[in-house]
């Protein structure tokens, strides 16, 4: 009994730590859209996109960088801060969803604070300046342009851009 | 095996989990003890639904949801705070807020950082979640060089990096939109959840922006986004210094008490106090002719 007991015990461990490790192995892309980069930096030749939701198989880290080999095993470098080690689902009802261990493992896109709220609250406050928000968000710096600013003021970078 | 041995190890292990206060753990618990029979599916689902509830921080936003909280902010500010339409000043901020943003800790948010000057004498700057942040043109004036501009954008970068603007969001709010979604997550949401999450989504507008444009944050985050500055400062190849310059320069158009970074802020003094003192060592950073003059050209007339 004493011995059944202690195995019990000892598979509850087993199964915490295979989740733990299983959610080490995968990551989630997210950010709206991410590169897979040759090198581990901003700068790195892009050699693929992935989108907010795709699943990513960790090889290796180095620093804040993560090597990683999407699903149709095209590899390259992305940095941490577009990556989560919960699965991120597309959409309600998800077979991923009704197997998840009650949604803490899983982000559920596009739920919550979402489009569909920011309707409902630019109808309620008619005075919030969305089209300023759009413009703004429409300027982008791409990281090739911004490395060129740099140069162009001779900020000179000491291990710069991570 | 009976099912009156087999409770004592699952409760343990229930208890456990619950200290520990992993949802997940939790999870595994109550099905452990509900397998034994210690206690009953409706138990279980009222333990997990209680562990959840506890654990809601802003830690649990997504960073798509900080997305449209930040755009909602920023939306609300700008109706206080009139955008200034001058796109080689909007240019300008936004090359220099994106090499700053790539050396920070964060430098990718979900829709990433953008930039916009703020048509005000007020000395102020916000930074909305997520990655939009405003600066008045009261705040560029206190700028003497690119450096110290870099400055201010680097420190409103570190309060996007520290999600300090989400922090301000009262925890019930939290609780209440995030278990709406965690018990919903299989199934899609009926009109009361909505209108529920739209309050909660209104609510947690107004705790953020209240934040940011009265009340201020506390000193600690202040320093951490002073720190953070520094840092992005330095790795990017900038004078960490010129924070301290830009923070003079501020002290004498400030007034304590006054309008702007005078309700929400430190002092200048206070914050040049809190710097690490050995940043007076560190050695000066030339300003280049060809910074200087895009400098003057972009935000000189400001």
């Amino acid at each position: 009994m004493r011995t059944m007991r202690r195995g019990l015990v000892l598979a509850a461990i087993l199964v915490v730590g295979a989740v733990a490790w299983a959610a080490v192995q995968q990551m989630s892309v997210q950010v709206r859209t991410g590169q897979l980069r040759a090198t581990p930096s901003h700068l790195g030749k892009v050699a693929a996109a992935v989108a907010y939701g795709d699943r990513l198989t960790v090889v290796q880290k180095q620093g804040a960088w993560y090597s990683v080999k999407d699903a149709r095993g095209r590899t390259g470098w992305i940095h941490e801060s577009a990556l989560t080690t919960k699965r991120v689902v597309l959409k309600a009802g998800d077979a991923d969803v009704a197997a998840g261990a009650g949604g803490d493992e899983i982000a559920l896109a596009g739920k919550g604070f979402n489009e569909q709220v920011e309707g409902e609250y630019k109808a309620q406050n008619a005075e919030a300046d969305y089209a300023w928000v759009d413009r703004m968000e429409a300027i982008v710096v791409t990281p090739e342009q911004a490395v060129a600013f740099l140069a162009a003021g001779e900020v000179a970078a000491k291990g710069g851009a991570q | 095996m009976n099912k009156r041995h087999l409770t004592v190890p699952a409760v343990l292990l229930l208890l456990a989990a619950l200290i520990a206060g992993c949802a997940s753990v939790t999870k595994l618990g109550t099905q452990l003890g509900q397998g034994a029979g210690a206690i009953t599916e409706e138990q279980a689902t009222s333990i997990n639904r209680s562990a959840e509830a506890l654990e809601k921080t802003f830690a649990d936003i997504t960073p798509e949801q900080e997305h449209y909280i930040g755009r909602a902010v920023a939306a609300t500010i700008l109706q206080t705070y009139p955008a200034a339409d001058e796109p080689a000043a909007n240019e300008y901020l936004n090359q220099l807020g994106q090499a700053l943003a790539m050396a920070s800790d964060r430098p990718q948010t979900f829709g990433g950082y953008h930039f916009l000057l703020l048509d005000s004498e007020e000395v102020n700057a916000f930074a909305a979640p997520g990655g939009l942040v405003l600066v008045t043109r009261g705040l560029v004036r206190c700028c003497a060089s690119e450096d110290a501009l870099a400055a201010v954008l680097a420190h409103e970068i570190g309060h996007v990096q520290g999600k300090h603007g989400l922090r301000a969001i009262k925890k019930s709010r939290l609780t209440s939109a995030l278990a709406i979604l965690s018990v919903e997550a299989a199934r899609n949401l009926g009109d009361e959840d909505l209108k529920q999450l739209t309050a909660d989504f209104e609510g947690s507008i107004m705790d953020v922006t209240q934040t940011l444009v009265n009340s201020g944050y506390a000193r600690g985050l202040e320093k951490e986004a002073d720190e953070a500055a520094v840092a992005i400062l330095g790795r990017v190849g900038y004078d960490p210094r010129a924070l301290v310059a830009m923070l003079v320069k501020m002290g004498e158009s400030v007034k304590p008490g006054g309008p702007g970074f005078g309700r929400t802020h430190p002092t200048p003094q206070d914050r040049i106090g809190a710097l690490d003192p050995s940043l007076a060592n560190k050695p000066v950073v030339a300003d280049p002719t060809a910074r200087r003059a895009r400098f003057t050209r972009a935000v000189g007339d400001v």
